[in-house]
């Protein structure tokens, strides 16, 4: 069964880059599907993080402490896998103060 | 030609590192969440996204069902149709119908950003090149995870079952910061999917409907009351 989810995974995603590269030589001219797609990967990866996160850790607390660090260091326009990095380690150092308490 | 190649797998390392680094957490929720280190490997190795396959892990794990599974891949990765016709503008004009089929197989949001950053017009060496290591990272990173995540201890696992969202984060609030009408689609994004998880009224929606719904209402809302000006870069 897991093999069927990648299946329909693979196929819809592999259609949806093979097909605007391989058939439609134009440009889009419509300026509101224009300006969805523009917003799509935004709130599409802040609905998936948020409140998700909250609950990926061992407690709330060393989530928020993960989110808190993550929000600061994108703001000053650190790379990905910084941010990435610095909220896991958050996480890390908030638990390991947590079950010291 | 050959240059090309080694230019692309050159420009290719520093995102492989970062794909390596992000699929290993990757890697750890497939396997906490009940997929076997083979099919964890072979689920990077063939979609090549994160937050598709992220939303796609989830859908799994919670048993749902293949148009489910087919619905949130097409919303969330509808983004990959835009930058696959932006690339297609940029690509050299030998390059083949056939070279396209490739070409388009590992189109992420970095490798398009760092395309699209080339001065010149993109050949098919120079894609392959790109494309390569990236490929080889995020496969890699997910199997060792996944193989990791079982003997790592629960704190470390704990720790790093946020960075994939870390990363979204660090994509997100750049642009928020920049650009008030994202700004407004993100918060918004932010309220309805708090809606859509606390009201218990909405406690029959599932995770994987919840991001769809999330998604198109504030991208919808957001092109509504703010249209996108100009040529924007995506």
């Amino acid at each position: 069964m897991v093999y069927l989810y990648i299946f329909v995974m693979v196929l819809v995603t592999y259609l949806i880059r093979m097909i605007p590269l391989t058939l439609v030589r134009g440009k889009i001219e419509n300026r509101y599907l224009k300006s969805f797609l523009y917003y799509v990967p935004y709130t599409c990866l802040t609905a998936m993080t948020f409140p998700a996160i909250l609950y990926a850790t061992e407690s709330v607390l060393s989530a928020l402490a993960g989110v808190i660090t993550a929000v600061i260091l994108a703001f000053y326009n650190k790379s990905l896998v910084t941010v990435a990095a610095f909220a896991c380690a958050a996480v890390f150092v908030a638990e390991q103060f947590l079950a010291m308490i | 030609m050959k240059q090309e190649f080694r230019q692309g797998l050159k420009d290719g390392i520093p995102i492989a590192l970062g794909y390596f680094s992000v699929s290993f957490s990757f890697g750890i929720l497939a396997l906490a969440g009940g997929l076997s280190i083979f099919q964890a490997g072979l689920t990077s190795l063939t979609n090549m996204t994160s937050a598709g396959q992220f939303a796609g892990l989830q859908i799994i794990i919670a048993g749902g069902t293949l148009l489910e599974m087919a619905m949130t891949q097409f919303i969330i990765n509808l983004r990959y149709a835009l930058m696959s016709l932006s690339l297609s503008q940029k690509l050299s004009s030998e390059v083949t119908f056939w070279q396209r089929l490739v070409i388009a197989f590992a189109n992420t949001d970095e490798i398009f950003a760092v395309a699209m950053g080339r001065q010149k017009s993109l050949t098919f060496s120079y894609m392959v090149g790109l494309q390569i290591l990236p490929i080889f990272g995020w496969t890699a990173g997910t199997v060792v995870g996944a193989a990791a995540g079982s003997v790592l201890p629960a704190a470390v696992n704990s720790a790093l079952s946020v960075a994939l969202y870390g990363m979204f984060i660090a994509i997100v609030i750049p642009a928020a910061k920049t650009a008030r009408p994202v700004l407004f689609v993100v918060v918004l994004a932010v309220l309805m999917s708090c809606l859509l998880y606390y009201v218990p009224v909405f406690s029959g929606v599932s995770s994987g409907m919840a991001i769809i719904i999330c998604t198109v209402a504030a991208s919808v809302i957001g092109a509504a009351f703010f249209p996108v000006q100009e040529e924007k870069e995506v």
